[in-house]
This record gives C-alpha cells, sequence and structure tokens, in this order.
C-alpha cells in the first residue's frame, strides 16, 4: 500500500490534483483533504487520497523542535554536570 | 541449503541469490569433475574460470542475457551481453579480451529491425572494449516456445594474475567504482511502466579498461573483485564476505546514490544496494593502497564517483553489517526479484 | 528544482548528526529513570520498518524496549474474515485486494491459494483502481477492504463519490485506538508509554488520545516516520514517563493537529460503524472493526452476496499453525526471535503466521531486515 507519503502539488483538475513525489508524478484525489489546496502546495498522500495539506514553515517547526529538545537537555546536563562533578564520576554516555 | 523437496525450478533460483547458488553446487557443481590442479573452476562459483596456460592464465567466462525489456533507458540486451561478459573477464582480472562468441536464439516473429538495433549495439560496444565477436550460433525458436531472444556471449582472455572474489582479508577495504542502482531502477521503471519524470538510466558499459588503470596503479594490493550485477551491491558483499570468512562493515551513508535513483527508490520502497549494476566494480584493496586505487578510478570517465564504502573485518565472520547513520543491522543477502511497492 | 525542494527537506529529517545526538538524550533519560526495562509500545507497520530499516534498535540505550504491537491491519484480519474473501473468490466472484492481503492464510486457504485454483483475484493499490476495474467491466467486482482507519478514509470517499452497480466492497478495516485500550488493560503488559501513528492521527486528530491517557494513566506522543522523527518522539515520551506526566504530546505538528482531518472523518462515519469484534491473535476489539453502515446495505458485499463458509471449514488447518506465536507477537508479548518457527520454517517464500506475509507484519520486517534488530557491537 503507499502510505503517507509527502509530495508537490503541480496542477489540479477538479478532485484529481496531479502531485510530484521526488520527482515523480502521480494522479492523487483530493475528496478528504480539509483544506483549500493550490499548485505549489505539499500535501501527505495515502493510497490515493491527500489527507493532509502540509504548511511548509511545519517542517521548520519540527526540525526546531528536535534542536529544541536537545538544546533543553543539554542545559539540563550542565547543571547535572555541576552536581555530578562535585560527587564524581562521568556522565560519558555509551556511544550508540 | 536447497531444499529437497524443490522438484521444480522456481524463479529464485535464478536470481543470484542463495537460493540460485544452492541449486548450482546441488544439480551441477558437486557432478562434474573439478578442474584438476591450480585454477579457478566451477567449484569457486567465481565471475569466470582460470586456467593456467604457460606463465599466464587463461581466464574464461559465459553469461545469458534474457533481459525484459530488450530496449530500455540506457542500453538495450546487446549492450549488456557484451558489457556483461567483458567486466566478469575483468573482475578477474584479465583485462584484455582475446575473443568473444555470440549465441542468438530468436523468437519467430521478432523484428528483423531490432535485431540490427541490437547488432549495432553489440558492435559499438564491442570497439569501446576492444573485443571481438569471433564465432557464435543462431537458432530461431516458434512463436511463444521463447520469449523475444536471449543471448549468450562467451569471453577469453589472458591474465598475468588472477584477481578473485574470495581474498579479502580482515584490515582490508572495499571500493565502489560509482553510483549504485542505476541498471536496475532503469529496467525496472520501464519494464512497470513508469513514468518517472527524472529519465533513470542504465549504467551498463564495458569496465575493463577502467580496471586495466586500476590493476596497473595497484598491482597485488588489489586482492578481490566483483561486479555487484543481480542482487545488487548487498548481494556481491555477502558473497565476497561468505568466501573469505570475513566480517564486512558497509557504511550506508558512503554509498554513493544519483538523487534521482535515490528518489525513485524511496518512492518505490525499494532498497538501491539490492538492485543491480552494469557498469560498476566493486574492488577489495589493502588499505594502504585504497587512495591510490580511487585516484585511479576517479581519473576515468566511469569511476568519478567511486568512493570507500566498506571495511572487513574478523568480527562477524562472513556477515555484512549496515551502518545506516543511525544504527546498524544485519545486511541479509537479497532473494528474488525485488518488487516495487507500486502506488 | 521542485524535486530538489522536497528532498532536500525530507533529508533533513534523516541528518545523522542530529539522530546521534538524539540517541545520546534517549541514553540521558533511561539513565534519569533509572531502571529497566523501559517498556514502550508503537502501533505501526510503518514505525516498525523505519525502525527495522535504520537499525534504530542497535541504538536504544540497553533500558529501551521498543515493542510493536498490533499495528499490522492485515496480521490482525482474522480468520474468518479472510474466509469470507476466499469463499466469495472460490465461488466465481472476482475479488481486488490490496496485495499483502493476497498471501495471508485463512482457517484452510489464502487468496493466493484460491487464485492459484482458478479464482479471479486481482491485486489493487488503491481502492480507486478496484472501482476503475468495475467501470471497464460487466462482472461484479468484490474490493476487499482491509486497513486500519487511515486506509478505511479512502474507501469511504470512493463510495461518496459514486461507485457502478457491479461493485461492492467486503469491509474489514479496522479501527485503532480501542486496540490500544486492550493492550493498557492486559494482565502482562508494562507499557509505560505509546507512540501513535502520525499518519493514523493526521485524520483522526490527537485529541483522540485524551480519553485514553487520561483512563490509563500513560503518556502517548504521535511520531511522525523518519528516523529523527521516531528518536525526537522517543525522546518525549522517555521525559514524559520520566516527568510522570500522562498526557498526550503531538510530536508531529508538520501534519497532526489536536482536531484533524473533520472532513476526513465525517466521509469515515458517514459509511462506517465501528463494531466489536476479533482481531487475530486479540480475541474482541470492542469498536476494533468497521463495517458498512446500514444505509450502504447496496454495496455491502455480506448483504449482496451468500458467503458459504462451511465448505471451507472442513479442511483441518495445518498442524503447524499451532505453534505460530504471532498472537503474542501482535500483542506486544514475544517477539519474532522467540518463536520456534522464525526465519527457518517460516519465511517470506513460505509463511505460516500473518505476521510473515504482509509487509507491515513484526516476523517479515524483522526477517526482510537482518532477523536480530537489537545488534550491539
Amino acid at each position: 500500500m503507499c502510505l503517507g507519503v509527502p509530495g508537490k502539488v503541480l496542477a489540479i483538475d477538479g478532485m484529481v490534483a496531479t502531485v510530484d513525489f521526488f520527482g515523480v508524478s502521480r494522479s492523487v484525489r483530493l475528496d478528504v483533504i480539509d483544506e483549500p489546496v493550490t499548485a505549489g502546495d505539499y500535501v501527505l498522500n495515502h493510497v490515493g487520497y491527500a489527507i493532509r495539506k502540509i504548511p511548509a514553515q511545519e517542517v521548520d517547526a519540527t526540525l526546531a523542535l528536535y534542536d529544541e529538545l536537545l538544546r533543553e537537555a543539554e542545559r539540563e546536563d550542565l547543571m547535572a554536570a555541576d552536581v555530578r562533578g562535585e560527587i564524581g564520576g562521568d556522565p560519558t554516555d555509551k556511544d550508540g | 541449503m536447497a531444499e529437497p523437496g524443490d522438484a521444480k525450478i522456481a524463479l529464485k533460483h535464478g536470481a543470484g541469490g542463495r537460493a540460485m547458488r544452492a541449486l548450482i553446487k546441488d544439480l551441477f557443481v558437486d557432478h562434474f569433475d573439478g578442474i584438476g590442479g591450480p585454477g579457478i573452476g566451477l567449484a569457486a562459483m567465481d565471475d569466470g574460470a582460470a586456467i593456467p596456460l604457460g606463465d599466464q592464465w587463461l581466464v574464461v567466462t559465459t553469461d545469458s542475457h534474457v533481459i525484459s525489456p530488450i530496449f530500455f533507458p540506457g542500453g538495450d540486451i546487446g549492450r549488456l551481453a557484451v558489457s556483461g561478459t567483458v567486466n566478469d573477464l575483468a573482475m578477474m582480472g584479465a583485462t584484455e579480451v582475446l575473443a568473444l562468441t555470440c549465441s542468438v536464439i530468436v523468437e519467430e516473429g521478432f523484428s528483423r529491425a531490432d535485431l540490427e538495433r541490437i547488432r549495432d549495439s553489440i558492435h559499438e560496444t564491442c570497439r569501446t572494449a576492444c573485443a571481438r565477436i569471433v564465432t557464435g550460433d543462431t537458432k530461431v525458436m516458434g512463436r511463444g516456445e521463447i520469449d523475444g531472444l536471449v543471448l549468450n556471449t562467451t569471453g577469453i582472455a589472458l591474465a598475468s594474475r588472477v584477481v578473485p572474489d574470495s581474498g579479502l582479508r580482515p584490515g582490508d577495504v572495499v571500493i565502489l567504482s560509482g553510483t549504485a542502482g542505476d541498471h536496475g531502477m532503469a529496467v525496472m521503471a520501464r519494464r512497470h511502466e513508469l513514468a518517472l519524470d527524472h529519465g533513470l538510466r542504465s549504467d551498463v558499459a564495458p569496465l575493463n579498461a577502467m580496471i586495466r588503470g586500476v590493476l596497473a596503479a595497484a598491482g597485488d594490493a588489489v586482492v578481490a573483485m566483483k561486479d555487484p550485477t543481480r542482487g545488487g551491491v548487498a548481494s556481491a558483499l555477502c558473497e565476497m564476505a561468505q568466501k573469505a570468512g570475513v566480517g564486512i562493515t558497509l557504511d550506508g551513508p558512503s554509498v554513493p546514490i544519483k538523487a534521482g535513483i535515490r528518489a525513485a527508490a524511496e518512492l518505490l520502497g525499494i532498497d538501491p544496494l539490492i538492485v543491480a549494476n552494469e557498469g560498476k566494480a566493486l574492488i577489495g584493496v589493502r588499505p594502504e593502497s585504497a587512495a591510490r586505487v580511487l585516484a585511479a578510478l576517479r581519473g576515468h570517465p566511469l569511476g568519478r564517483d567511486a568512493a570507500v564504502i566498506a571495511t572487513c573485518t574478523s568480527e562477524r565472520p562472513k556477515q555484512v553489517i549496515l551502518e545506516t547513520g543511525f544504527g546498524r543491522r544485519l545486511l541479509q543477502e537479497p532473494e528474488g526479484e525485488p518488487l516495487p511497492r507500486i502506488c | 528544482m521542485a524535486e530538489g525542494g522536497s528532498q532536500e527537506r525530507a533529508l533533513e529529517f534523516r541528518d545523522p548528526r542530529k539522530g546521534r545526538e538524539l540517541v545520546g538524550l534517549l541514553t540521558r533519560l533511561c539513565a534519569e529513570i533509572g531502571r529497566a526495562p523501559i517498556s514502550v509500545m508503537h502501533v505501526c507497520g510503518s514505525h516498525e520498518q523505519a525502525i527495522a530499516r535504520f537499525g534504530l534498535r542497535a541504538s536504544f540505550p540497553e533500558p529501551l524496549d521498543v515493542i510493536m504491537g498490533p499495528g499490522c491491519p492485515v496480521c490482525v484480519t482474522d480468520m474468518p474474515e479472510v474466509d469470507e474473501a476466499v469463499a466469495l473468490a472460490l465461488s466465481g466472484v472476482r475479488v481486488a485486494t490490496y496485495g499483502d492481503m493476497l498471501r495471508v492464510p485463512g482457517t484452510a486457504k489464502s487468496l493466493a491459494d484460491a487464485k492459484a485454483e482458478g479464482a479471479r483475484v486481482d491485486v489493487v493499490y488503491s481502492v480507486g483502481q478496484a472501482v476503475d476495474l468495475a467501470r471497464r467491466t460487466n462482472e461484479e467486482i468484490v474490493f476487499f477492504a482491509s486497513g486500519f482507519e487511515t486506509t478505511a478514509v479512502a474507501t469511504a470517499a470512493a463510495l461518496l463519490a459514486g461507485t457502478p452497480a457491479n461493485f461492492s466492497v467486503l469491509a474489514a478495516h479496522k479501527y485503532i485506538p480501542p486496540v490500544m485500550e486492550i493492550v493498557a488493560e492486559m494482565p502482562d503488559t508494562r507499557i509505560e508509554g505509546f507512540l501513535a501513528a502520525g499518519h493514523a492521527a493526521a485524520i483522526t486528530g490527537w485529541g483522540v488520545f485524551e480519553q485514553f491517557v487520561e483512563r490509563h494513566q500513560i503518556p502517548v506522543v504521535v511520531a511522525g516516520f523518519e528516523p529523527l522523527d521516531i528518536l525526537a518522539g522517543l525522546a518525549c515520551l522517555l521525559e514524559l514517563i520520566r516527568d510522570r506526566r500522562p498526557t498526550v504530546v503531538n510530536a508531529f505538528p508538520r501534519c497532526v493537529t489536536r482536531e484533524g482531518n473533520r472532513r476526513a472523518q465525517e466521509a469515515l462515519w458517514r459509511v462506517f460503524r465501528p463494531i466489536g469484534g476479533r482481531w487475530r491473535g486479540i480475541a474482541h476489539v470492542p469498536n476494533g472493526n468497521l463495517r458498512l453502515r446500514d444505509e450502504w446495505a447496496h454495496v455491502d458485499a455480506r448483504r449482496r452476496f451468500k458467503i458459504d463458509l462451511a465448505g471451507l471449514w472442513s479442511y483441518a488447518p495445518p498442524r503447524l499453525t499451532a505453534e505460530c506465536i504471532c498472537g503474542d507477537i501482535m500483542a506486544g508479548l514475544a517477539s519474532p526471535s522467540d518463536c520456534p518457527l522464525f526465519g527457518g520454517k517460516c519465511v517470506p517464500d513460505k509463511p505460516v503466521g500473518a505476521c510473515m506475509v504482509s509487509s507491515e507484519g513484526t516476523c517479515r520486517i524483522w526477517h526482510e531486515y537482518g532477523g536480530r534488530p537489537d545488534l550491539r557491537v
């Protein structure tokens, strides 16, 4: 089954969009997408139907989320390192 | 490993993987006489055979080609038939082709114009490889008794040193001469009539000139060679690991792959590592000579994207571990033709 | 340049450096939680595929146990449901099915077996293809509708758009949220958190998990399918476990909102209703199966055709199935490597259980990617 692949809308004809997935064009139906879609939008496709429009800035938002996750962890860890430094011992992670 | 219950030959027996090798061993190798003396014979199941001839080796290889479709982006069955055999000779260390044979089995009704097109392809590829067809055979079978066209080519060459596919040792590195997955993805796209905007093209090409340069540059430091045809890089590395008894760690992110191939593979749910290549070589070399081999490859038009992709260890002998960049897993030897997940 | 753009963005979710950092974070979080094992479950074949393909289990810290639950819709389709499709096919009706279902064993046979015996079974990649098939021929076409709710949306949309008179649906869709309840309530379970499937949540919204979290006091994180998505999702989950915060976190904001896709939901519930039923290996799941509403009786294959199962059940099931532990595997109680048949008598070429047949089955995925995804060096 073709599961949840994101693609870029190239053209729209009624309920059918032509969507580009990494350079491959496919027809995707727009019957159940809940927002208006125009050429240039990114959509999530599932077994031939577009199920969600992906706002371009969301990609950045998600990546930022991961960075934030890591930064927060570092901050916490810096504090922990102070404490650990007093007690002694190495917080080095096992790699992989 | 072939199950005794296999009373009928199945498609998997031709797929280039374990099932095929088991069939060959059980059905043929174990029942034919061995090479009887020094040399590389049937039992080695290498890319070709090597027979001592004076102070040199006579290298022989044969291949039958049944590809469908006959014409594909980047080549055709003719170009494939010549390149495949020339490359098998080159993988044994024999880069000066003495002669090629060509047998043709044609289905009644096959287009003569197509046959001429294929002939021209054969001719052109021979010239590139500095090889000549010296003898052959022609048969015609009734409509429906065969699918279009089958070509068989046999090649002979002399070599002063034979390079087996079993020569890897712990510490050696493996270099891939260029991008992976080109041929298989192009053929699959055409076969399944997938309209792919990127224009995927087969990489089918004779490699003997490129390999000649490698052997001239690094000599005995080149210890093993194999071309990753059916079953792709994965299959070839698994075989090399098993025959040499070493462990191989394949660094996924280092494998050169064209953006268009990667994209098509993602979409079709196929791993470029298990897909056939017809213009690439895997070269096992002592680590201190790797740079020299890379330079020799990159200096040749067919080797521009050459890269070190794997290292050999004594741990987990006979197994190939794939480092994915996020973790690692065992690389299984693929069985059967990959089928696209077509959406 | 369009392709380059979308590809580059996609590749940012595969940055190994970020991956290593996230793995480091997982390790620290496990240390802070300070016990082992910490068991979390995901319920999506696509998550398992990504985990296996990228060898993530080899990177997970020792205490973290990521279990695949009943996330393969084909695998949990119970034998009688498969039997219905097989019986129809054997009675001469042409059946269209997703590829994965073709070789799933029913009580006696699979659709592939039926096909080998002369039945007409077509493999399609979308419900649209099955509808097109019906438009092109005069004969009856039954679409064997398998898959979870995300896939059910497509079936619903196709019916709502109108289908030819010779088209009908054998509904075998499944609905995931109820089975999470079952797993959370199983006595042997020690699941401390769930990773929810991003694409299903794109439709249902992450709001559907709020009641679950409230009832069971287990956190749920919605995650996407790239390696970074999964690692980050697990990091979020471990944080919630560490802080004892049973709540829902959306780690897939680019595709998922709290409400989800209302239009898709409306389509789904206009066509389907949830009923309780058996899932292969999990016994009864209340509201876990989707069936066509009465208004759609005219396209319901179960009402259009008389399906004779008695004929099939005179076959004794093959002996090997008794040794198959797919049920335990799907409930997350065992791994494929615990099964005596795995990799030996049960392989993709000759599968015994559904988990080895479907491309989203745990056993099939493990087998394809080396059989031992917990490879640690």
